[in-house]
């Protein structure tokens, strides 16, 4: 079985099938992880440009690191370098992409939507490594790989995600990819940052977050990012820690398996707490980790066909 | 100029309340007569048969672009663009760099198209300087040398002070004062409608609120001064409902609404293609029945087309960054004719009023009608040949027309500007 676009846009764009798939053969990536030589010859030849038009560190690594395990030559177009800084438009670069004969291209961009523009000007694919508010789908996946290793499933699952829902594309994705297994989502936050109609994409919505924890098998924090509060979207990091953040306390009434997850850069202190952040049902350090191997199953899936498999 | 023989047409004339196959004569730049089987010794003769005759279409609200972005439209394909659209008039927005708020650039908008128009031009002037919202303009000035009415079309005058003087000053000059509502604290950055697609697409939203809120209020301004309002490019089911509200209290006021807004939704939006891209956004389902059905009823007076070119290099970009507008000019017509007259929502006859005489009407002008004696602005168009859009051979400079390739129903033939045929069998003279 194979993906059936030569692009990774959005979860949305996903069937359940293809999810699984994924997730599937990143388990058999994990394994390369642990060896004491992390490489294997799958990806020989091709060339994967990374183009990161927003600052982001740890999904440019993580991708750079998935490219290199599988011994993909990986070019890094930054946002500082590139000539979109000095005002070079997105059509431009595709040119110079497709000049470049790359096999792929991972995306991060501040503008929603962006990769898909990109994707219809240039021949090979695109991953979307995060695209203003829409979607983050690697990090969704990976979030799903590391809630079913540990809890052995997806499907039947509550997810509670706490946050900033409205600015997020994790959230998005994570919805959505979801949602698609049968898990049930349920979105929590002051209703500032819970977006018009987040309803419709499937999951339930609630602004208080003690009601709903004691059902959750798996908590998701949010960053909440500073600037919000000049925005009038909630008075105080203060008052969001006290209705919102995960602390000992609400950490103390979860189930016992129940997983916390966060998808890094944490606040600590605001969002969570670092007492909660290090108890043993936190997983932020495997979604690290995974996401390596979840990116090298992507990577495989789109430009591995065939050669070396 | 020859004399002009319209023969055989079906002429359909509201202000009279004609609609008969009839012959038109068009001599010295006016209607000389208008009955059946005119015989003349020489004149430039139009077969109209199959064809539908009516007072010359008016689009009050179009951005022509000059001055200042020459590249994406003059007044020379603008109004080009107009009469290959079927309109023999257009209304343009003050928007232009310099901004029309001074006597000159009014006077250089009216020289250009006395030398390069083919369409009547009316100049809209800037109802506060720089269209800042802050100061009022020289509104007897303006009309002195031409303007037909006043906007800060683009910005909305969020003082409702300096609105409120606007007004009061419009008053004594019986000006228009045509009312572009948007809360620009409300919309903000906002890229499209705010609701589930706006969500779905992670892109910031407008809520229907940026407009309703700026309609009551100038509703409840305009009640107070007794003033004349119109609303330029209505989108929602709650304005439309404002608005009913407000003409049946006896508020002053008509409004007007886009082929856009009366035909696409929101839902269009998921392909991020830019050419959906346009302010006010698309809205939903709900709020297109209820524009239409405010047509229909007669609480929106007239269709007008926002038409607003832009360079393709601004609008192949990423969403956010893109520009907002739509072209219109050229495809008006034979939208609403397949969308609303096809569709048997509305008569050719409403539809010429929304086209022609409301806005004529709106705008104080002696024009939207066909009577022996008016001035012969004409129109004269096919309502039932199959047209695709081609934006490729668009007489306007720009392209930016989510309509490309759509099938549709009807097109102009033949445009009189003042007994002068400008457009003939299709084409721009
Ligand atoms: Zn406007």
């Amino acid at each position: 079985m194979q993906l059936k676009s030569k692009d990774l846009l959005g979860i949305r764009e996903l069937d359940g099938e293809e999810i699984e798939l994924i997730l599937d053969t990143a388990e058999s990536f994990r394994e390369i992880s642990t060896r004491a030589v992390k490489k294997v010859p799958t990806l020989r030849g091709r060339t994967i440009v990374s183009l990161f038009l927003e600052p982001s560190t740890r999904t440019r690594v993580s991708f750079e690191l998935a490219g290199k395990r599988l011994s993909a030559d990986v070019v890094n177009i930054s946002a500082r370098a590139s000539a979109v800084a000095k005002g070079e438009c997105l059509k431009d670069t595709a040119k110079t992409i497709e000049a470049m004969n790359a096999d792929l291209v991972v995306m991060r961009h501040s503008a929603a939507g962006a990769p898909h523009f990109l994707a219809k000007l240039i021949e090979c694919g695109v991953i979307n490594a995060g695209d203003g508010a829409h979607e983050h789908p690697t990090q969704a996946l990976l979030d799903l790989f590391t809630i079913k290793e540990r809890l052995g499933k997806i499907e039947g699952l509550q997810v509670v995600v706490i946050g900033d829902i409205a600015h997020s594309r994790v959230a998005r994705s994570n919805i959505l990819a979801l949602t698609k297994l049968g898990a049930r989502v349920t979105v929590v936050g002051p209703p500032t940052l819970i977006p018009m109609g987040i309803g419709e994409m499937g999951c339930e919505v609630s602004y208080d977050l003690d009601t709903v924890l004691g059902q959750a098998d798996v908590v998701y924090a949010l960053r909440i990012q500073l600037e919000r509060q000049t925005e009038t979207l909630f008075p105080s990091l203060r008052e969001y820690a006290a209705l919102f953040g995960l602390n000992e306390e609400r950490a103390g009434r979860l189930k016992k398996n129940a997983l916390i997850m966060h998808p890094g850069p944490m606040n600590r202190g605001i969002e969570i707490t670092a007492e909660v952040a290090d108890l043993p049902q936190s997983v932020v350090t495997d979604q690290v980790a995974n996401g390596v191997a979840v990116r090298m199953a992507i990577l495989y899936l789109l430009i591995g066909g065939g050669e070396g498999a | 100029m020859p004399d002009v023989l319209i023969r055989g047409g079906r002429v359909i004339n509201p202000a009279n309340k004609t609609d008969a196959v009839l012959d038109v004569l068009v001599e010295d730049g006016k209607v000389k007569m208008v009955k059946k089987d005119i015989s003349v010794k020489s004149a430039d003769v139009i077969d109209a048969s199959g064809l539908i005759v009516c007072p010359g279409l008016i689009d009050m609200h179009v951005h022509l672009r000059e001055p200042g972005r020459e590249d994406e439209e003059t007044i020379a394909s603008g109004t080009r663009a107009a009469v290959k659209g079927g309109f023999t008039a257009v209304a343009c927005m003050p928007n232009t760099d310099p901004v029309v708020d001074n006597a000159s650039v009014i006077e250089l908008i009216l020289e250009r198209a006395q030398n390069e128009g083919v369409a009547h031009v009316l100049p809209v002037g800037a109802i506060t300087k720089g269209l800042k919202g802050e100061e009022l303009s020289e509104m007897g000035e303006l009309i002195r040398v031409g303007a037909v009415a006043f906007s800060d079309d683009g910005n909305s005058v969020m003082n409702a002070e300096v609105m409120r003087r606007a007004l009061e000053y419009s008053v004594m000059l019986d000006a228009l004062i045509i009312v572009h509502a948007e809360d620009m604290n409300l919309s903000g950055r906002g890229q499209m409608n705010e609701g589930f697609y706006s969500t779905l697409l992670g892109l910031k939203g407008v809520p229907v609120a940026a407009e309703e809120i700026m309609i009551a209020r100038d509703m409840i301004l305009a009640e107070m001064i007794e003033a004349r309002v119109h609303i330029t490019h209505v989108s929602t089911a709650g304005s439309v409902r404002l608005i009913r509200q407000a003409k049946e209290r006896g508020v002053r006021v008509t409004c007007e609404a886009t082929p856009h807004h009366l035909v696409l939704t929101e839902a269009l939006l998921e392909s991020y293609d830019t050419n959906y891209k346009v302010n006010p956004p698309l809205r939903t389902e709900v709020d297109v029945l209820a524009l239409r059905e405010g047509l229909k009823e007669g609480t929106i007076d007239a269709i007008a087309s926002d038409h607003a070119p832009h360079a393709l290099h601004e609008k192949e970009r990423e969403f956010d960054y893109a520009p907002f507008g739509i072209v219109g000019l050229e495809t008006t017509l034979p939208l609403m004719l397949t969308e609303l007259v096809e569709s048997g929502e509305l008569s050719y006859t409403q539809l010429i009023e929304k086209l022609s005489c409301n806005p004529a009407r709106i705008l104080g002008l002696e024009a939207g009608s066909l009577s022996v004696g008016s001035p012969a602005n004409v129109t004269v168009f096919d309502p039932k040949v199959k047209v695709k859009v081609d934006v490729s051979s668009f007489e306007s400079k720009s392209r930016n027309s989510p309509l490309s390739g759509w099938e549709l129903i009807g097109m102009a033939k033949y445009v009189l500007v003042d007994g002068k045929l400008v457009l003939r069998d299709g084409r721009v003279a």
